[in-house]
């Protein structure tokens, strides 16, 4: 038996399910917006605005599901302060540590890009649309983007920093993750405005067709570091079933197809678009769950 | 620092009286599982199962028999945290909750633990589980409050075969060498010491005696630190992020020649305003 098998079962069930698959569209939404604002045109800013909106309550609602989580929710602020001294808890080679902070600092950059974007379309005073433009605006931008990136891909890395099966059998996870956490935000953010047909959605999809390539390639290179030994009893299943249906066929090769080949009309947008999402979030339930079933 | 103490377990001797894990709950106070009712699992006369945070010794039955029955015999070994020198469950956890102490033991400070469970999936052992009474992480804390009263931990004081031994590691060590001498000038040449030196996990303050492979104990071969993973996967996520990035860059450049070229054949449509 593979040594990972000899370990228990965290139970990081539903709730992180939820979180990977939110925070990764936060994060990437944000990057996907951060990208748009620093090198775009003006005519990008509808859509870096809805990457904004989208951001800042993902990573509310991303603090929510981490919280939930916990056995001692009420203890939650450990994760950054220490108990006993009231300094910093900060450990750089626990993710999960890095993560609660990279998480609070995602959340504070894309609260700031949220107000910026309120603030642009007058819902605000406009003065505060500087935290979205001009240089305050590349400082928000730069650094909400890479800590989007972060909070897309730590999570992966997270579950690779363990002894469990599957995931700490492979280093991939956290590039997958990732890359995921990229398409599913520019999914999402192509099904809240598929209806214009402006050049920054011919980006978009064209981006996230790019992006589902990635994914396919990333996943194939996953499944091959994992090996016989551990790929048998953890995937060899129902499982691997809903990997391959759900991920590979639903959530990559069909939007790709439907790139192409806009069979549905108007509808092939928004359609690709749900299957990206589906497939986003059944990539996170396959792996965690399969493993937690071992 | 006081000395670093350990446990020595002997398998060879163990006779799966499970007085070790009777004493552990007791002074523990660890609650019975079940509501204490009588449960069977149906394994050997192993009713407990497993480590998990209301049982911090658990003796294992394993019955080695062969198909044909030809060769047949019992292993048991009472089980435990290992107290690592390179503790995985330290290692990942984000609240310091796990702590060494002056005996080089690991324990988990119940006050500080906030259940987040990263510690049980980083021990390549499986020996932590959330109590359910206090949803805080546990395992055996090697007795640190009577070690700090200059007591024995109570598994080692009730084992009755001297297979729990405690005592200072370097002591623990050469009674370990001496034993496994012993055994193979007669003639038991499986045997075997586990975790006695620095090759497993920096040495095991908890280290073992087997009659067999580890693998048949349930004892992975080659423990590791979960942080070997850490450079790569952050080193790949990141390489991702540079390769997203500048495939969006990409994407954007095209757009604006493209907008350029339109507006040069003077077809205007380029300017998207928003
Ligand atoms: S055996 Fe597991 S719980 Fe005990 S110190 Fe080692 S890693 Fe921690
Ligand atoms: S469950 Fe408790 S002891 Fe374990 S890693 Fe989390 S905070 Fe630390």
């Amino acid at each position: 038996m593979p040594d990972s098998f000899f370990t228990h079962a965290p139970e990081w069930r539903w709730w992180i399910v939820f979180y990977f698959f939110i925070g990764g569209i936060a994060g990437g939404a944000f990057a996907l917006a951060a990208l748009l604002r620093l090198f775009g045109q003006p005519g990008d800013r509808p859509i870096s605005r809805l990457g904004y909106y989208i951001a800042f309550p993902g990573s509310i609602i991303s603090g929510i599901l981490l919280i939930l989580d916990l056995k001692r929710p009420e203890r939650f602020w450990h994760m950054l302060i220490q108990s006993e001294t009231f300094r910093p808890a900060f450990k750089w080679w626990s993710p999960i540590s890095v993560g609660s902070w990279g998480l609070l600092a995602f959340g504070f950059f894309s609260f700031l890009a949220f107000v910026g974007a309120l603030a642009e379309i007058g819902w605000l005073p406009r003065g505060l649309s500087g935290l979205i433009q001009g240089r305050l605006g590349v400082a928000v931008n730069v650094l909400g983007g890479l800590s989007g990136f972060f909070l897309a891909g730590y999570t992966g890395v997270l579950l690779s920093t363990t002894n469990r099966p599957l995931w700490s059998d492979t280093v991939w996870l956290g590039l997958l993750f990732l890359v995921s956490g990229f398409s599913t935000g520019a999914a999402l953010l192509l099904l809240l405005s598929w209806r214009s047909n402006t050049p920054t959605i011919r980006w978009l999809k064209e981006l996230d067709t790019w992006t589902l390539m990635l994914e396919l390639v990333v996943l194939v290179i996953l499944l091959a570091s994992v090996g016989m030994a551990v790929l048998r009893p953890v995937l060899f299943n129902a499982w691997g079933v809903l990997l391959l249906v759900g991920v590979v066929l639903v959530g990559i090769l069909v939007p790709i197809a439907l790139h192409f080949r806009p069979v549905l009309g108007r509808l092939t947008v928004p359609s690709a678009a749900v299957l990206v999402l589906v497939g986003g979030f059944i990539l996170r339930v396959v792996m965690l769950l399969s493993s937690e079933a071992v | 620092m006081a000395e670093p103490m350990g446990f020595f377990t002997d398998t060879s001797v163990c006779i799966g009286c499970k007085a070790c894990e009777v004493a552990c709950k007791a002074w523990n106070q660890l609650p019975a599982r079940n509501g204490g009712k009588v449960q069977l699992s149906g394994i050997s006369y192993d009713n407990t199962v497993e480590l998990n945070g209301i049982q911090w010794r658990h003796v294992k039955f394993i019955e080695d028999f062969t198909p044909d029955r030809s060769t047949e015999r019992w292993l048991m070994m009472s089980d435990v945290c290992k107290h690592c020198v390179q503790a995985a469950c330290l290692e990942v956890c984000p609240t310091g909750a796990i702590i060494r102490t002056e005996f080089d033991t690991v324990v988990i400070q119940q006050n500080v633990c906030n259940g987040c469970r990263s510690c049980i999936a980083a021990c390549p052992f499986g020996v932590i589980e959330i109590n359910p009474e206090t949803n805080t992480a546990m395992k055996c804390t090697l007795c640190y409050d009577r070690l700090q009263a200059g007591m024995v931990p109570a598994c080692a004081q009730a084992c009755p075969t001297q297979s729990i031994q405690f005592g200072p590691i370097s002591e623990l060590r050469q009674r370990a060498q001496q034993r496994l001498e012993q055994l193979h000038a007669a003639g038991v040449m499986q045997a075997r010491l586990y975790g006695h030196d620095e090759s497993i996990l920096g040495g095991l303050n908890a280290f073992y005696l087997l009659l067999d492979e580890p693998g048949k104990y349930g004892l992975p071969a080659n423990p590791q630190l979960p942080s070997r993973n850490l450079a790569p996967s952050a080193a790949l996520s990141a390489a991702g992020a540079v390769a997203l990035g500048l495939l969006g860059l990409v994407g954007l450049r095209k757009q604006r020649m493209d907008r350029l070229a339109a507006e040069e054949r003077g077809q205007g449509e380029g300017s998207h305003a928003g």
